[in-house]
């Protein structure tokens, strides 16, 4: 059977079937409604994610209620209440098992500055420790800010190379110098 | 002073009577009679429940005491309407005073507490070391002397090893023969509900020994206080356990008005008591919502989590916030309720009545969930005395203790409502009295919102409540009213106080030094939290691993409680 004409139709449809793109906008485009978060709830905040996550607000609206309970299966570390100095080597422990690319949410004001618990227990602010992409305000914020900050994330990581290690210059306060 | 406690002051020449702090009478003891004396409370006067140890630096006091430090040592009597203070002057921190420990399981971590904060000695302490601050912290914070911003970075985590050993010798278990295996519970899971963390040696799935480790949310609570005036301290309060903030609010409030020898109007009190019962009511929603998604029913989670956002949006409407509402003030609150209210407040509490029917409907005779949590880890209502339980949790094991029916304040006394009680003190009972207790405190909301009644919701003493912003800016006794309490806060009279609220968790205590200026000396929470988690590595010993994520879950440990 001679299948030569069938092969050189099918070529000719092949240019209506395929779009050129960039590699990184394909990639990040699959990225942006997949993030897995992994939650490193300590206080207050803690409660209102739970509240951002159940039916009302409805996390998954945005493609990210895929909450992990290990860190190495995760891409998103939202960091919702107070870190203490008590727990800054163990955020930091999280931070450095979750698998690149990954992406790091301040919940609240304690989160992002310390608060008004500026005393001896509270780190002032979790950037001392680990890079942040998205700070949300307000003590605790509501569901909405949450998602707002997810929202902000997936706009961000549209602007971003899918083959580079992110924050390879960051240096915390419990990184070796 | 009642008769028995005058046979404290004939039975021991080195105690004395110092004064009444409210209605718990405050006794000076020698410090080398303080076992003896504790024994007698304990023994000769049935004051079964130890409440509470903290210290007072008095470093800063501007009279001269006798020692810097003093411990103060709250007891309630067993049948829990009397309460009694002891206080000794520590002569030399660094010999201290005897523990308490073989007398009150629960004096095991509150000892700790007052070493770590205050450094101060607890003679044969099997482990006195830190709990609240990390393992490389230099000094102790609530001194005086210790300035509140210095914080200290900690760069790795304790092993744990030095509070497991002991446990497994005393068990005559070893590691290798025994084939056990170490796991860590936490300190950052999910089911742990907060950053709680309980080192585990484990017997294939069984537990053998636990010990657990706090002070992961430590927020500097009591350090913060010494900062601030009394209205600035509201917001703090909130931030307690965060589930019930208002109830927070108001315990506070109300032990600083009691300490000024001042009460609400009836308005006032009786929004208290709607606000009080309703924040019970979404404290329980959370635990018991969480508690059932932690075993995996998660269709209960959105029955009962669903309703708990209607109450917020009652609460929003009416503070301005959903979770840490700062709604109160000492002598009252921000500003009455909105028009409209009751309609609101009987939507919420139709939606959850609703919210409980369902999720009742689906577990109460469902035999996967009883016999996943029915005789977990039962605790004896003479155990759950020893270790300092309160509230719901005590309540589970059969103990009648609640102080709105022992010791009636903002006309409890008055509401119909029915004191729940349990009977085996597990899991199952632990959960299922809190599913009660949501329904009696509906109960006591419609009665209250029936019968509120109209007029005044602050004091009108303006040294103390802030006047109306017409007269701030109209007249000049408003403006300086408005003026020293913005830039002084509310003078507290020069005393000591001990203040008791039936929370969501169990008895809530403020104990406050006032040195008579709008800036508290100390201020010391008496956290229900605190000792519980104190028993939760003792009562999973012997179930299994997935028994203790629902034990924890059915203790409701609230860290920003627990650690302050």
């Amino acid at each position: 059977m001679d299948m030569s004409h069938t092969y050189y139709d099918n070529a000719d449809m092949l240019g209506d079937a395929v779009i050129t793109t960039k590699m990184d906008a394909v990639i990040n485009w699959g990225r942006q409604s997949s993030l897995w978060p992994y939650v490193f709830g300590t206080a207050c905040c803690a409660i209102e994610f739970m509240a951002t996550a159940a039916s009302r607000y409805d996390i998954s609206r945005f493609g990210a209620e895929v909450l992990r309970f290990s860190p190495r299966h995760a891409d998103l570390l939202v960091v919702a209440g107070t870190v203490s100095y008590k727990q800054a080597p163990i955020l930091k422990q999280i931070y450095d098992q979750m698998p690149e690319p990954k992406w790091v949410i301040a919940v609240g004001a304690c989160a992002s500055t310390g608060g008004f618990y500026d005393n001896y227990t509270t780190l002032q602010g979790i950037d001392e420790i680990v890079p942040v992409d998205v700070y949300v305000a307000g003590c605790p914020p509501r569901p909405e800010g949450i998602l707002d900050a997810i929202i902000e994330i997936q706009k961000q990581l549209h602007k971003e190379p899918t083959m580079q290690v992110r924050n390879l210059d960051f240096k915390g306060k419990l990184d070796e110098s | 002073m009642r008769a028995d406690l005058q046979r404290l002051l004939e039975h021991f020449d080195g105690v004395s009577f110092l004064k009444e702090m409210g209605d718990t009478p405050l006794f000076l003891v020698e410090s080398d009679l303080l076992f003896e004396v504790v024994k007698f409370v304990k023994e000769q006067m049935s004051f079964s429940l130890l409440l509470d140890i903290t210290a007072v630096d008095n470093l800063n006091v501007s009279h001269p005491t006798s020692t810097r430090f003093e411990i103060i040592y709250l007891f309630r009597h067993k049948e829990f309407k009397q309460t009694l203070a002891l206080k000794v002057a520590v002569l030399d921190p660094k010999i201290g005073v005897k523990s308490v420990i073989a007398l009150y399981e629960v004096a095991d971590w509150l000892e700790r507490e007052v070493f770590d904060q205050y450094g101060i000695i607890f003679q044969n302490h099997p482990t006195l070391k830190r709990i609240l601050n990390h393992n490389e912290f230099v000094g102790h914070p609530m001194r005086k002397d210790y300035e509140i911003t210095k914080g200290q970075y900690c760069t790795q985590t304790q092993d744990m090893m030095d509070e497991m050993k002991p446990l497994l010798d005393a068990r005559g278990l070893e590691m290798e023969r025994d084939e056990l295996m170490i796991l860590n519970l936490g300190p950052s899971h999910p089911a742990s509900h907060g950053t709680i963390r309980t080192l585990v040696a484990l017997d294939g799935e069984t537990i053998k020994a636990g010990a657990s480790e706090i002070g992961y949310l430590h927020r500097g609570f009591e350090k913060s206080c010494e900062n601030h005036t009394y209205n600035q301290i509201i917001p703090y309060t909130d931030r307690l356990n965060y589930c019930s903030a208002l109830m927070n609010n108001i315990a506070f409030a109300k032990t600083v008005e009691d300490m000024m020898g001042v009460t609400l109007p009836d308005r006032g009190i009786f929004i208290r008591v709607i606000l009080t019962e309703l924040s019970r009511v979404i404290d329980h929603l959370v635990c018991l919502a969480a508690g059932l998604l932690d075993m995996g029913a998660q269709t209960n989670y959105w029955y009962l989590f669903n309703p708990r956002n209607d109450a917020y949006d009652f609460l929003s409407k009416l503070t301005g916030a959903r979770l840490t509402n700062s709604y109160m003030r000492i002598g009252g609150m921000t500003h009455d309720l909105y028009e409209g209210w009751r309609s609101d407040l009987d939507d919420v509490l139709k939606k959850v009545d609703s919210g409980i029917t369902q999720t009742l409907k689906m577990i109460e005779h469902n035999r996967i969930y009883n016999d996943r949590i029915q005789n977990v880890s039962p605790v004896s209502a003479e155990q759950a005395i020893a270790y300092g339980f309160t509230g719901p949790n005590l309540r589970a094991s059969g103990v009648a203790y609640d102080l709105r029916f022992d010791k009636p304040y903002y006309y409890y006394d008055h509401f119909d409502f029915d004191l729940v009680v349990g009977s085996h003190g597990d899991t199952y009972d632990r959960m299922m009295v809190r599913f009660e207790e949501m329904i009696q405190s509906m109960r006591i909301i419609t009665q209250a919102a029936n019968e509120i009644p109209g007029g005044e919701i602050n004091i009108s003493d303006h040294k103390i409540v802030m006047p109306p912003k017409a007269a701030v800016y109209n007249t000049i006794e408003g403006m300086m009213n408005q003026f020293k309490l913005v830039t002084e806060g509310v003078k507290v009279p020069k005393s000591e106080y001990y203040g008791a609220f039936e929370a969501a968790n169990g008895e809530l205590g403020f104990y406050i030094v006032s040195d008579g200026s709008g800036t508290p000396y100390k201020v010391k929470v008496r956290a229900p939290s605190f000792v519980h988690m104190a028993a939760y590595p003792k009562i999973i010993e012997n179930y299994q691993v997935a028994d203790a994520i629902m034990t924890l879950g059915s203790l409701n440990i609230i860290a920003g409680e627990m650690d302050r």
